[in-house]
């Protein structure tokens, strides 16, 4: 390999640096110009997190100038974070990649060589070249994609369709994987149906939140500012915060809880044993609404096969065994309980007794409305589908939950985690609307829906994102496509897994983005890609609302849509190429088409012809894509997605018609009459409960969920003698995700330029290390040399530092491991073993 | 040329010189003790510096500090700057102070110009952090910036989050960054990072920066809160006239009826 990895890494750091130095404003005079000039407005969802503010975009002269928080939102009522403040100028760093760009060397192709502007023509042939081998010498488990909880709905939608039904293949997974596996499969094993029952009304009318680690105050801000003022409007209004540092969340607390790391599985027991034990139970509740459950235990960390401790672990070979569980009556329940006493809890969570206390007893109050919220802390763990389950099992002994106020609430990192990612069905084991790969009569209907032959679909599920990296550098999955993510940049345990993976010279890596990220960097071919309001668009937040946007402004250069990629390259295929004969002959009329009319110009998704997008207003706008491809895409492939929601095996899901989503600020679907829905599973609230029944919840066909009996069991990594410190990775309010948009603009680059790693001045004082000195920060896996910071936003205990990830100049995932939740596949950024030493 | 001419050529042009040497000296002076009268709001000295007319009797425009500055964000006054020539300053907006534990530009100082005696970075008074204009502030329009805090090496103690009810949202709070006196150092980073255009907060000279409120009057709460207790003898307690079931709360003023008009022991109801 010609570029070692050496060099990789120098030149990363320099092209960041050069992005982060080189950029300019899009032009304040355009701004000022414009505010003379008359602007025109359109409303969209905010490119970053998944509250989903909508937003307004100003536009000038085929330029977005400005924002504006949209006042008629139900969401932001016209508020914005500091990203959000910042959203006209993420569409203009001057690193904007216009071009495809192939490695070459004297002209033709060359894994080794440097990149090369080549035409949208030259960069299909080549893909569909080495994606056509790939699938002719080893079939479709060699090829494979990584998406986005940024995508847009319809994006995922093209996506999931080409691979599943097109390739065949059931190797695509999004960065959602990283972000809220977990919480879809815990939603999934308690309730029987995905993403939450309440919505954001929840925060005002809750008496109290619970906060599962999340640092709300920073990732969430607009949401935040809703609780907050909460707390400070309704009397009686308590925060409780947990996490295993101080964050800035902690300035509104009124019970604090800093445990140690994974023991919030303890916690969550002894809240429940506490419960139990002291007349909080609502008995008429979980007699009528609940299965008890004994989990399997021993389920392994999803680490490698050949690892120790998978070697060891029992119940890690199949997944039946995984997520395996036995009935289990309440007396056994209480008693598998008991060993969660508040002494032991105390002990070995290091959480005061009277703080344990009063959280416990907040849910024993049987008047008290309460609602969870959680994010990354208990997603991204090696038992995160436990500590969700277990956090479910609190709101059911309780009863408190699916009424205003009360129940679980999982927050989103993504803005479409939820609409596309998960809705979609964007990942390796799902189909859209809660379906999944593994059930034929859930495969029978995808293909129904999608004209297809029976058997089309593949029944086994396909590699998850860590797995992907895995495969790449074995050399088992070859021809590999990543869109709307910076994967290098956000997946554990780089050095080991995902560089040499990307640079596996068996494989051919295409990455598709607006930007030069550490991802794209790592590619074979690069295609340059429309963002945001480039194009129409939707997205799903983490309530369940579906909010839609129209092409605002034309794409820089040669950019293209993902869907625009997705269709384009689906052209290049033959049935014959993909299919095998006797798939074929099911389908005999299919003979001779490309996948581009199987599965896009298929009767369906092309119903919709050519028309004039405008706004109540009369103003006109873009569809490159329409344009492109001769009929409304948008429209065509939501429709035929609504159909999942509107006809699938799974009830629950229906969605508005895809005129409804341009005229408002976004609805909560289940939509049924056109009217939203608040709170699902309860009567009245949610038009799917049957009459009488108070609360159903239809995800399990006894419209009962599960409370499962799941043990403590130690993380993958903890420190020792050497490696003597936690590292716990995570984000900060000004930058989002890996930084490739935020890192762009001049003035949260300036607020916020370096990752710094935040440690107790005693751990910094022991290892000679002060405020603003360098130090190396090193696992077994490789180190990374940040600042150290021993004031600021985040105050960790000893023991434990914090290092966020948005900084491409300091990557974190180089020290991270890649142990996942064996049940959900997600990784454990929270938790690994490293060592600090001056630099 | 003869040899005379070359020289009374060359003594005019001499002359000439001079002149101009003598008079640039003396605009330099002029300027000099112009700036040494005032120093302008947006230029501040190192921490640990004198009072401007001690510092700059005490100050030999060594550049030491200067020299020692890791973070190279001080520099000495040059002769067009309204800053007293050769010594050392900062301006927050371009580069604030980094605050070093241990202050190696006070160290470095051979003169005491900046004071030895400073040993806690947290005790040096650079200026002092003040939120100029509320109208354009983010964070006063309900958006969730707080910049300012969150670089503030003393956030929580010298920038505090004041929460408040957003009127105009009705379900939002307002997170308002409240400067403290008390523990700002005016380093500046707060100024630096605030995001807009041009910043709403600044670091000012004490002198412009600080009102005061006069020795007539005290603020209640606040003294009672030194105390410990009240000055006078505290309130009584008090007793109200209430039907049946409601209970006064003193603290919100609020009236809200008991959760049940009924004892939990039925005696208690039927022995009333």
């Amino acid at each position: 390999m010609k570029l070692s990895r050496r060099d990789f890494i120098k030149n990363n750091a320099i092209a960041s640096t050069a992005a982060v130095a080189g950029i300019t404003i899009p032009g304040i005079s355009v701004v000022e110009a414009g505010s003379k000039t008359e602007l025109r407005w359109d409303k969209a969802a905010c490119r970053f997190c998944g509250t989903g503010c909508s937003v307004l975009v100003g536009t000038h002269k085929g330029r977005v100038v400005a924002s504006q928080g949209d006042p008629d939102s139900p969401v932001n009522r016209g508020l914005n974070c500091i990203k959000g403040y910042f959203l006209s100028k993420i569409m203009y760093g001057k690193d904007r990649l216009t071009k495809p760009l192939l490695r070459k060397t004297d002209g033709k192709y060359d894994k080794n060589g440097k990149f090369e502007e080549v035409s949208w023509d030259e960069a299909f042939t080549v893909m569909a070249d080495k994606f056509k081998t790939t699938l002719k010498e080893k079939g479709p488990t060699a090829v494979g994609m990584f998406g986005s909880g940024q995508w847009t709905v319809w994006e995922g939608y093209a996506a999931a369709k080409l691979y599943k039904a097109g390739f065949r293949s059931n190797n695509i997974d999004p960065n959602a994987r990283h972000c809220m596996a977990s919480a879809v499969a815990g939603f999934m094993r308690t309730f029987g149906a995905d993403e939450p029952m309440g919505c954001y009304d929840d925060l005002e009318n809750a008496d109290a939140f619970v906060l599962w680690g999340p640092n709300m105050a920073e990732m969430h801000p607009i949401l935040w500012s809703r609780l907050t003022d909460r707390r400070l409007t309704h009397k009686g209004c308590e925060v409780h915060v947990m996490s295993t540092y101080k964050h800035r969340s902690f300035e509104l607390s009124d019970n604090d809880l800093i445990f140690k790391p994974q023991t919030d599985l303890i916690i969550a027991n002894y809240i429940a044993n506490y419960v139990v034990q002291n007349g909080g139970v609502n008995k008429e509740f979980v007699e009528k609404h609940v299965n008890l459950r004994l989990g399997n235990t021993d389920i392994g960390y999803g680490l490698r096969p050949e690892h120790p401790l998978e070697k060891k672990a029992k119940n890690n070979k199949k997944r039946k065994d995984t997520v395996g569980s036995k009935p289990m009556t309440f007396e056994e329940y209480t008693k598998f309980l008991s060993d969660y006493d508040l002494d032991s809890t105390s002990e070995k969570t290091g959480v005061p007794k009277e703080n344990l206390l009063k959280l416990a007893k907040l849910f024993n109050d049987p008047k008290k409305k309460i609602t969870s919220y959680w994010t990354m802390g208990m997603n991204q763990h090696t038992r995160g589908t436990w500590i969700n389950n277990l956090v479910y099992n609190i709101h059911l002994l309780t009863g408190k939950i699916s009424e205003p106020g009360s129940g679980p609430f999982s927050l989103t990192g993504q803005p479409s985690a939820c609409g596309t990612a998960r809705e979609v069905g964007t990942f390796a084991h799902r189909l859209p609307a809660d379906l999944v790969v593994m059930k034929k009569p859930h495969r029978d209907f995808s293909e129904k829906v999608w004209k297809l032959p029976e058997g089309t679909i593949p029944k086994k599920p396909g590699f998850h994102a860590v797995l992907q990296n895995r495969k790449l550098k074995d050399g088992k999955l070859n021809a590999y496509w990543v869109q709307c993510t910076n994967n290098m940049q956000a997946a554990p345990n780089m050095n080991e897994e995902s560089y040499p993976g990307y640079r596996n010279p068996k494989n051919f890596i295409v990455v598709s983005d607006p930007y030069p990220t550490v991802t794209a960097m790592a590619a074979d071919l690069i295609l340059p890609t429309a963002m945001w309001t480039e194009k129409e668009g939707a997205y799903g937040n983490a309530e369940r609302r579906t909010q839609f946007w129209r092409e605002q402004v034309q794409a820089p250069g040669e950019s293209k849509s993902d869907l625009w990629q997705v269709m384009e390259f689906s052209k290049r295929f033959k049935v014959e190429e993909v299919w095998p004969a006797d798939l074929i002959a099911k389908k005999p009329e299919y003979a001779g088409k490309t996948l581009y009319e199987v599965l896009y110009k298929n009767g369906q998704v092309d119903k919709y012809p050519t028309q004039e997008v405008k706004d109540s207003r009369g103003n006109v706008y873009q569809n490159h894509e329409m344009a492109d491809f001769g009929f409304y895409v948008q429209k065509g492939l939501y429709e035929e997605y609504r159909i999942f929601g509107l006809k699938g095996p799974k009830k629950g899901h229906d969605l508005a018609e895809f005129d409804a989503y341009h005229k408002s600020r976004g609805l909560r679907w289940p939509v049924v009459d056109g009217k939203e829905t608040l709170w699902r599973y309860r009567e009245g609230y949610d038009p799917f409960v049957k009459k009488g029944a108070g609360v159903e919840f239809y995800g399990y066909k006894d419209g009962k969920a599960k409370i499962f009996a799941l043990p403590y069991e130690p993380p993958a990594e903890s420190p020792d003698k050497e490696f003597d410190l936690w590292l716990c990775t995570g984000r900060v309010l000004e930058h989002w995700h890996s930084g490739s948009m935020t890192q762009r603009v001049p003035e949260l680059y300036r607020a916020v330029p370096d990752a710094k790693v935040f440690m107790h001045p005693d751990d910094a004082k022991a290892r000679k290390l002060r405020r603003g000195m360098k130090a190396k920060i090193e696992s077994r896996r490789g180190f990374i040399t940040v600042n150290v910071e021993t004031r600021g936003r985040n105050k960790p205990p000893k023991g434990l530092v914090f290092i966020p990830w948005f900084d491409a100049r300091h990557l974190v995932n180089k020290l991270t491991l890649d142990a996942t939740c064996p049940i959900s596949k997600e990784t454990d950024f929270k938790k690994c073993a490293i060592k600090i030493s001056k630099a | 040329m003869t040899k005379e001419e070359k020289a009374r050529r060359k003594f005019i042009s001499d002359t000439i010189k001079t002149v101009c040497g003598v008079s640039l000296l003396g605009m330099g002076a002029g300027l000099y003790s112009n700036s040494a009268s005032s120093l302008p709001a947006d230029i501040l000295r190192p921490p640990g510096a004198l009072k401007e007319n001690d510092f700059l009797s005490a100050c030999i425009r060594c550049g030491l500090c200067v020299r020692d500055c890791p973070y190279n964000m001080l520099f000495l006054g040059k002769p067009e700057q309204k800053v007293a020539t050769g010594t050392p300053y900062f301006i927050a907006r371009t580069k604030p102070c980094e605050m070093c534990d241990d202050i190696p530009c006070v160290k470095a100082c051979p003169t005491g110009a900046l004071d030895h005696s400073l040993t806690n970075i947290d005790d040096s008074r650079m200026g002092l952090a003040v939120l100029v204009d509320q109208e354009t502030c983010l964070a006063f329009l309900g958006l969730r910036c707080e910049v300012c805090y969150q670089v503030c090496p003393i956030a929580d103690k010298a920038i505090t989050l004041e929460k408040q009810h957003n009127i105009r949202s009705g379900r939002h709070s307002l997170f308002l960054p409240r400067v403290h006196s008390d523990y700002c150092t005016g380093c500046g980073k707060c100024e630096q990072a605030c995001v807009m255009a041009e910043p709403a907060i600044k670091i000012l000279p004490h002198r412009l920066a600080k009102g005061h409120i006069g020795d007539h009057y005290r603020l209640g709460w606040q003294e009672k809160e030194k105390a410990g207790g009240s000055l006078v003898s505290p309130d009584a307690k008090r007793e109200y006239n209430l039907p049946e079931g409601v209970v006064y709360d003193y603290e919100t003023g609020g009236v809200t009826e008991k959760d049940s008009p009924f004892s939990k022991n039925p005696m208690d109801t039927l022995n009333k």
